[in-house]
């Protein structure tokens, strides 16, 4: 029963289980296993970073498509949200229009990106995305009577969601309803995780893989490899518009710099090549990683750095701010000695 | 010995179409230019933009030269050129500062030898760190592109940590030498000197670039080696010390082009190759990767057009060249002067 | 045996996950025109593109004029004497004829001497010597290839099917070139499927099939002998 929830794709590795098993326990148990605002908010953010993650891999992983247009759809879910919950005023209604209408930008987009794609090399559409992900991150900024420019925008979301709705105790917690929301957050992020499972485990993830391996072949065996690829963009676009509705619906403020800005785009490179790109499972181990790393790798580099300033250079390099840099050359590190990620090397230890 | 038979091509009676065709991309610009004056309509605005636009592009087209030789000649996409940008602008502008006796004083001398010094430290190095990024980074995944994006884009991040590892976390400002500032007026029109300046060193390097290709030995290993690398090597060249030739070149070209973009911003930050790198990747795209002509061409084109249209609606620069970007891809997919690659 | 050029033992190559030279073994004698026949797909021109190096054996041995170039990456075995004429011919179409020619000699200078032998027994290239020479037309290309390689001395020529679909007289002129540089003492190795040409140059055939040399010896023994060539080639040679 599990295995089928799972789509058939299973962790095939006793540690990789496990620690998804404490991942998915923490997750699902974080407002009465850990204390404070913070805790929920990062795994809040958990969540909604393996979703994203995981949309991506579909992409890069099973699709073996690079391209660097991820934040725009997510910025797109995120200000879809904004905007309705702006202009409509709060409600549940506001919410659905939104998260709906972004998941429809981001396919149309994708679909215009996917359709342009054919008439350039490969190489090219990795550029082409990136021009025009920072065409859109540029208009939203400028237009900001519409979208709040640089300062974004801070909305109000339906009031049962909010801290303002107390609903008593349970368990030595106090129940408001920021824990609902933080189950809303949980509950659509897993079902559309499994969603993601359920299609790459699909025929038509095999044989997206199979273009991947090698798409002359896949064109001559009959598969239209064009027609695939469009599908998997506008899927994975899809999948990302919704990420970026729930990050909304959690954070209750939407700007450039937290949902369209290219050191997102990087994050998430970074998430799904060390995870281990093609799993899906990378995503998970991907995102909780970096995502802990932000939070509290930063305060580690901080009292380190202070305990070395008598050194020279080494407490700047220390520097909390420079996590990324510590990160950064984990990523090549495992581009060339773990391309496989985490989740790959755990399962060919199992393996071997 | 017979006679071969007259195998004369028949390439004697080109058609004016035909012509036309093959001149269009350079025609491209004065199109634009009289575009632009037709939207901008007073003479004054257009030939300051038309000047501003010159020196961008050139500016562009300084770091975007590396950029598509390297993918021409080698095959690599290198997504980290950003980081020789900024790393280019942070030597050459910590060189001006602790120049800046010979920045302040009004001698036009002192001002370009400090300028020199400046630009020779940002060349010397990203030249040096290029080598050691091509070895260390670039060489051990040539042919894969996928990896090729993912690794050098790690080295991006990592190398603009550095610099604020280096130079702190802050961006620093900088004045233009004093010979530099301000502008000379013609015919009405207010024109910078630092930008016409650049839109000489542009045209300088340029015509060196073209005639280094066309006129030395090297020159034309570096274009037969884009059209067919193995067959170079079957000649018995070292195609690879070639190949690390150029993309020494190319970064130290990005240093370049970083120190005369940060000295035209008179602010610089980490991330300010990064940020540029849109509009290479357009300008090399636009161009045809692999092609200097197709660069400069491309880079002129996005230089004015980013001007004019800033003048006359600022929140659609960017996506105007976007939109430059994407007719003249319908137009030739693989862009204006595409290399022929022998498969 | 310096009565040999070069000699490859149990050679095997792959390329991605065929196994395309399952075991080679090859002898080119020196100041020679040994023939490399066989029909197609059987790793002729796998077999050159080992030789020279851009195919990097997977096992065996190379040997060039005594030496082990096994391992030796391509241009070393070019500068060493090696020279290749490959089957697309290799012409860099955006160049003029004349930097085509210059590449051909490493030092850069085409000595004058040398030139006017060239010209003189390719005279097209001369014709369109300022022109691309994406411009010229087959038979052309073909003439610039050979002339260009023989722009420096080599030792070896390894020449992959000169006369593919080029017309009798061009044919003709090729075959005189080969003449010549076998009078200079240089050895050629020649994969060729127009049988009166290899008839006419071949000192020594080697045949392949399937990976392998299957048949070596005197050019004449073979060429004489219609049954031995269809038992090899599976098809009598002077139907081509």
């Amino acid at each position: 029963m599990l295995v089928k929830l799972l789509s058939g794709d299973q962790p095939r590795s006793a540690i990789l289980t496990a620690i998804l098993l404490v991942i998915l326990i923490c997750l699902a148990g974080a407002p009465f296993i850990f204390d404070g605002v913070r805790a929920l908010d990062t795994a809040a953010r958990i969540c909604i970073f393996i979703l994203l993650v995981a949309s991506y891999d579909l992409l890069l992983g099973y699709g073996g498509i690079v391209s660097f247009a991820h934040t725009m759809f997510f910025g797109l879910g995120a200000y879809g949200v904004a905007l309705a919950s702006t202009y409509m005023g709060r409600g549940f209604d506001a919410l659905l229009l939104g998260s709906v209408s972004g998941a429809l930008a981001a396919v149309v987009l994708a679909l215009l990106i996917g359709l342009f794609s054919l008439r350039v090399r490969a190489i090219f559409f990795a550029m082409i995305t990136l021009a025009v992900a920072s065409a859109v991150a540029v208009l939203v900024s400028q237009f900001s009577g519409l979208t709040g420019g640089e300062d974004g925008l801070t909305y109000k979301i339906p009031r049962v969601l909010t801290s303002a709705n107390r609903m008593g105790d349970f368990l030595g917690t106090r129940i408001s309803g920021k824990i609902l929301n933080y189950y809303l957050v949980f509950f659509a992020a897993l079902i559309l995780f499994l969603l993601l499972l359920r299609i790459v485990n699909s025929p038509f993830g095999r044989v997206l893989q199979a273009i991947r391996e090698n798409d002359f072949r896949a064109e001559a065996i009959g598969y239209r490899v064009v027609w695939y690829r469009t599908v998997a963009t506008c899927l994975s676009a899809a999948t990302a518009a919704l990420a970026g509705s729930l990050f909304a619906i959690w954070l209750r403020y939407v700007g450039p710099d937290t949902t369209l800005s290219f050191e997102i785009m990087l994050d998430i490179l970074l998430m799904v090549v060390i995870g281990g790109m093609g799993t899906m499972y990378g995503a998970v181990i991907g995102a909780t990683l970096f995502i802990l790393a932000q939070t509290y790798l930063q305060n580690l580099m901080g009292t380190a750095s202070e305990a070395t300033s008598a050194l020279p250079l080494i407490p700047d390099l220390l520097d909390p701010d420079r996590w990324l840099m510590w990160l950064g050359i984990l990523f090549i590190l495992s581009v060339y000695f773990f391309p496989t990620g985490i989740v790959g090397r755990l399962r060919a230890r199992r393996a071997s | 010995m017979t006679a071969a038979p007259d195998h004369r091509p028949t390439f004697a009676n080109v058609s004016l179409t035909e012509r036309l065709d093959e001149a269009m991309p350079l025609l491209l610009i004065p199109i634009l230019v009289v575009l632009g004056f037709v939207a901008i309509g007073a003479p004054a605005s257009w030939l300051t933009l038309t000047v501003s636009g010159l020196a961008m592009g050139m500016m562009i087209f300084i770091m975007a030269s590396g950029l598509t030789l390297v993918f021409g000649l080698m095959d690599v996409i290198n997504f980290g050129h950003g980081a020789f940008v900024s790393v280019g602008a942070f030597v050459g502008v910590s060189v001006l500062i602790a120049l800046g006796d010979w920045t302040g004083a009004a001698s036009l001398l002192l001002n370009m030898s400090a300028v020199l010094l400046a630009v020779i430290a940002a060349m010397a190095v990203t030249g040096i760190m290029g080598w050691g990024f091509e070895r260390i980074i670039v060489k051990p995944v040539y042919g894969a592109h996928l990896k090729q994006i993912l690794v050098t884009v790690g080295g991006l991040i990592v190398i603009e940590q550095l610099i604020h590892v280096i130079w702190g976390p802050d961006e620093i400002f900088i004045n233009r030498p004093e010979t530099l500032k301000g502008a000379v007026t013609f015919a009405g029109a207010a024109m910078e000197k630092y930008r016409l300046l650049a839109v000489g060193i542009g045209l300088v390097l340029f015509v060196a670039m073209r005639v280094v290709l066309r006129r030395t030995k090297i020159g034309l290993i570096v274009r037969a080696g884009v059209e067919n690398g193995p067959m170079v090597e079957a000649l018995g060249y070292r195609l690879r010390l070639v190949f690390v030739g150029v993309f020494i070149a190319g970064s130290a070209l990005a240093g370049l082009g970083g120190v005369m973009w940060g000295l035209y911003q008179e602010v610089i930050t980490a991330g300010m190759g990064e940020r540029m790198m849109v509009l290479v990747f357009i300008v090399a795209i636009i161009g045809g990767l692999g092609s200097v002509e197709g660069a400069f061409i491309g880079a002129l084109l996005v230089g004015l057009l980013q001007n004019y249209v800033a003048f006359l609606e600022p929140k659609l620069a960017l996506v105007s060249n976007i939109a430059l970007m994407t007719a003249i891809l319908m137009w030739r997919p693989q862009g204006m002067m595409p290399v022929v690659k022998a498969k | 045996m310096s009565d040999l050029i070069l000699s490859l033992k149990d050679v095997h190559t792959d390329i991605a996950q065929y196994h395309i030279l399952q075991g080679v073994d090859l002898q080119v004698p020196r100041g020679q025109v040994t023939m490399l026949l066989g029909r197609n797909g059987v790793g002729k021109t796998t077999t050159l593109k080992t030789i020279m190096g851009q195919w990097t054996a997977k096992s065996g041995e190379i040997l060039y004029d005594g030496q082990d170039i096994t391992r030796k990456p391509v241009f070393a075995r070019a500068r060493a004497g090696i020279g290749f004429v490959p089957e697309d011919m290799g012409i860099f179409s955006d160049l003029t004829v004349e930097e085509n020619m210059a590449l051909g000699s490493l030092s850069g200078k085409l000595e004058p001497k040398r030139k006017d032998w060239l010209l003189n027994a390719f005279p097209a290239l001369g014709t369109f010597w300022k022109s691309e020479a994406g411009n010229l037309s087959g038979g052309q290309k073909q003439m610039l290839s050979i002339a260009r390689t023989m722009a420096e001395d080599r030792a070896l020529y390894l020449i992959d099917e000169p006369t593919k679909g080029l017309a009798p007289a061009i044919i003709s002129t090729m075959a005189q070139a080969l003449r010549e540089l076998k009078a200079q003492g240089a050895s050629v190795l020649l994969v060729e499927q127009n049988f009166s040409v290899a008839k006419a140059l071949g000192d020594s055939a080697a045949v392949m099939d399937d990976g392998r040399v299957i048949w070596t010896g005197v050019m004449a023994e073979l060429s004489e002998n219609k049954g031995l060539q269809e038992r090899l080639m599976g098809l009598s040679m002077e139907a081509h």
